[in-house]
């Protein structure tokens, strides 16, 4: 293969075969009579206008030929002749250089893609599916595995198998089968743990597209699982400021010289959970108590933080609160909801200083957050005396109101009893 | 002699004050069971002196601009002493401005107080309650806030609906194709100047005429007392009927108060553009019944767009509503009942769409 791929003559010549094949299908589009049969064989041989017209690859003006050869344009068996180059089913070991020939060629990419990247082949020489396949392991997903074939439709498509949205169901398809994946020697959970995730909640329940799948973590085309020392690494990309707090930390160097996989250890990898202060305590929850011992410098330090964080976040559930309370009596708070939002950022930053396992930094974010907090309760405090005050004052604008109707109806009495009305 | 007395004599030498009111000191107001029903003229008089005095108020701070509108509101009702009361009032106000006003029209329908010689007397009424409507409608966006504005940008719409000139009605009232600062500007002008000084001249006319065709009596009533004019009961308006009226603007006072200051009017969130329309869009109440007619509406009407269809039947309904009085005198009763029945059914209509626009989601 190497050799083939080497030779410029060759290489040219299969270039040149598919570039005419899919120009005589450009210009015999409505002689294409691959699908005149193909549509109405029964599976796997079928293949139908309909499914065929959904393809990026239909639509961008290739046909059958441009992959398995003939001349669509002739009728019969003729169509599918050694004559006319007909290469019949691809064989599942030549699907990654068939795709690449294409897609790894920019030159030749641009015309229909200019932004499309085409190292995809090359990348995928590099993950643990292209080695595999590579060593002629055929079980490992190959691009059709992953895109689909005849009804491939471009990744940004929410119908692709490739969208964000789409894409821990299709790795799930083989990683969670728990019989296919059997020789592999690795887990098949991930699928299962990672739709309990607070990564699989923020992309398919909130939608956020943006929110990691298996390829944010492990790539798509170059495929493998990040090591021990990437792992901070791959979850910095998204979680910026905790990655400088930990790169500063005494962990980071602890964890490295202990082979362990930084964030993973407290966080896990596939099924990582909302993360709360309880894990900074010692109950089911805690992850600092697995490695430290009670009563040590680090636990009282825990403690300390721990206990610093509940005060912040007490004290920001109270001004809340209040601040609610006096909202909903009709006050205008909308500056102390700002306040407020500055309160819960303050909270916010000093759960990711605790990345940096310094009780003076999270002392000094809390600190912060609790000033926000006392001020934004005071503000609230202060409204809901103005409505206290407020209804006073309605009270007594009705007293006199009510004396002056009893007097007028008095003096109304008085006046239309002395003299008639008219 | 007492200053009353001193102060009504240096005007009496001066401008002949007791000729002056002289007619009103005559002017009396008849009394039977439905008397109640004029106070209602009187109230939406006092709640627009209230409007004109805490409008004043406002524009002391109230900046228009979209950069400023907003937090200028927000200033008025956070830093300016009795600010929040003012703007609130002046919001409650409005409102209840508008009820009294639809509840006189529909007082004066059912008492067949429009009838003549009083036609002028209700074209220029019914004018005034257009006008309260136009008021609510260009204050309604002045404090800049999200429900104002994309409420104002549903409304000039369904008003570029209409055929021939809508469009152009719609780029005079937003001040270009979209809703921005221009409209905020331009209904800040109609709302402090156009509408009070239109307003005030409808007022004058409206009272002149009150005064000078004086209260309508109900037919019925009116027809015993012109048998037997012993039967007619009849006060003064100064000082009798006067008294009362305060007495009614006082508890008017004591509900916009208690309204002010237990459900203070919301402010909201700033305008913001370029945000999308938050779901629950809807007009102020007074807008609703219509709103949700055109909400309604199929889409295609046989060959017409169905919502302006529902257009031009408000617009064509609204012409004959302002002629009404011109309808009474239908031969043989028809017109009265006519008119009676479309009372009926409008108000009833109007309650029934305003109430199903609230709940519908």
């Amino acid at each position: 293969m190497d050799t083939w791929r080497n030779n410029g003559f060759l290489r040219a010549l299969f270039v040149l075969l598919v570039v005419s094949a899919s120009a005589g299908k450009v210009f015999a589009q409505v002689q294409n009579t691959c699908l005149d049969c193909h549509g109405a064989l029964d599976p796997p041989l079928q293949v139908t206008e309909q499914q065929f017209s959904t393809d990026v690859h239909s639509q961008k003006g290739l046909t059958c030929a441009s992959c398995h050869g003939g001349d669509p344009a002739k009728a019969d068996m003729d169509a599918m002749s050694k004559a006319a180059g007909f290469r019949g089913k691809i064989q599942r070991s030549q699907i990654p250089e068939l795709c690449g020939h294409c897609h790894s060629d920019g030159a030749f990419m641009r015309n229909y893609n200019p932004s499309l990247q085409t190292d995809q082949l090359s990348q995928y020489k590099t993950s643990v599916h292209g080695k595999l396949f590579a060593k002629g392991d055929t079980k490992v997903a190959v691009c059709i595995d992953c895109h689909g074939v005849h009804g491939l439709r471009p990744a940004r498509d929410t119908r692709s198998k490739v969208h964000p949205l789409n894409i821990a169901q299709t790795c799930a398809h083989c990683h969670a089968d728990a019989s296919y994946m059997k020789g592999y020697r690795i887990p098949t959970d991930q699928f299962a743990q990672y739709s309990t995730s607070v990564h699989h909640d923020a992309l398919a329940v909130r939608g956020d597209l943006s929110a990691p799948t298996c390829t944010t973590c492990h790539g798509n085309h170059g495929a493998a699982p990040p090591g021990v020392d990437s792992v901070q690494n791959v979850c910095s990309k998204c979680h910026v400021f905790q990655d400088q707090m930990y790169e500063k930390s005494t962990h980071k160097a602890a964890f490295q010289s202990a082979g362990l996989p930084g964030c993973v250890v407290c966080h896990s990898n596939h099924g990582i959970t909302h993360p709360t202060d309880a894990k900074l305590g010692t109950g089911p929850q805690a992850t600092c108590m697995q490695c430290h011992k009670p009563g040590d410098v680090c636990d009282q330090a825990r403690v300390e933080m721990l206990t610093g964080l509940t005060r912040l976040d007490e004290a920001f559930k109270n001004a809340h609160n209040v601040l609610g309370l006096a909202e909903t009596s009709g006050m205008e708070v909308s500056q102390a909801r700002l306040d407020e939002d500055q309160a819960g950022d303050a909270l916010t930053k000093a759960r990711v200083t605790i990345h940096s396992f310094r009780q003076d930094l999270v002392d000094h974010d809390i600190k912060e957050g609790l000033q926000i907090a006392s001020k934004t309760l005071q503000t609230a405090q202060n409204a809901l005396a103005e409505r206290d005050y407020r209804r006073k004052g309605l009270g007594l604008a009705l007293v006199f109101i009510l004396m002056s109707v009893v007097g007028l109806f008095l003096y109304i009495r008085q006046l239309e009893g002395h003299a008639p009305k008219v | 002699m007492s200053l009353f007395t001193g102060v009504q004599a240096w005007l009496d030498e001066r401008f002949h004050w007791a000729e002056l009111i002289g007619p009103l000191k005559k002017k009396t107001v008849p009394i039977h069971k439905l008397s109640y029903w004029y106070f209602l003229g009187g109230i939406t008089l006092f709640l627009f002196f209230i409007q004109v005095g805490t409008g004043i108020l406002l524009l002391l701070y109230y900046r228009p601009g979209a950069n400023e509108a907003f937090e200028s509101v927000q200033y008025i009702m956070t830093r300016v002493q009795f600010g929040w009361l003012i703007r609130s009032i002046h919001s409650w106000a409005a409102n209840l401005m508008i009820f009294t006003a639809f509840a006189h029209m529909f007082s004066v329908i059912f008492l067949r107080a429009y009838r003549k010689p009083r036609e002028l007397t209700w074209l220029s009424g019914m004018i005034l309650l257009f006008l309260a409507m136009g008021f609510g409608f260009s204050g309604y966006l002045l404090p800049w806030n999200t429900l104002a504005f994309f409420a104002t940008k549903v409304g000039t719409e369904i008003t570029g609906r209409v055929p021939v000139i809508g469009h152009s009605m719609m780029v005079f009232l937003r001040g270009g194709e979209e809703v921005t600062g221009a409209t905020l500007t331009r209904f800040f002008g109609f709302h402090v100047a156009v509408l009070p000084g239109l307003t005030a001249l409808f007022v004058l006319i409206h009272l002149g005429l009150v005064q000078y065709f004086g209260m309508s009596v109900p037919p019925g009533l009116e027809s015993r007392w012109k048998a037997s004019p012993g039967e007619a009961r009849q006060m003064k308006f100064f000082p009798n009927f006067l008294l009362r009226e305060l007495m009614a603007w006082y508890i008017a006072l004591g509900v916009l108060g208690a309204l002010a200051a237990i459900l203070p009017w919301e402010l909201g969130t700033k305008a913001d553009p370029f945000a999308a329309a938050p779901a629950g869009i809807r007009p102020e109440w007074y807008f609703m019944f219509m709103f949700q007619t055109l909400k309604e509406i199929p889409a295609k009407l046989w060959f017409m767009d169905g919502e302006v269809v529902g257009i031009l039947v408000f617009g064509f309904a609204g012409f004959l509503w302002l002629l009404l009085p011109f309808f009474d005198r239908l031969g043989r009763g028809r017109g009265r009942r006519l008119i009676m029945g479309a009372g009926l059914f409008a108000l009833s209509y109007i309650i029934a769409l305003t109430i199903y626009g609230y709940m519908a989601k």
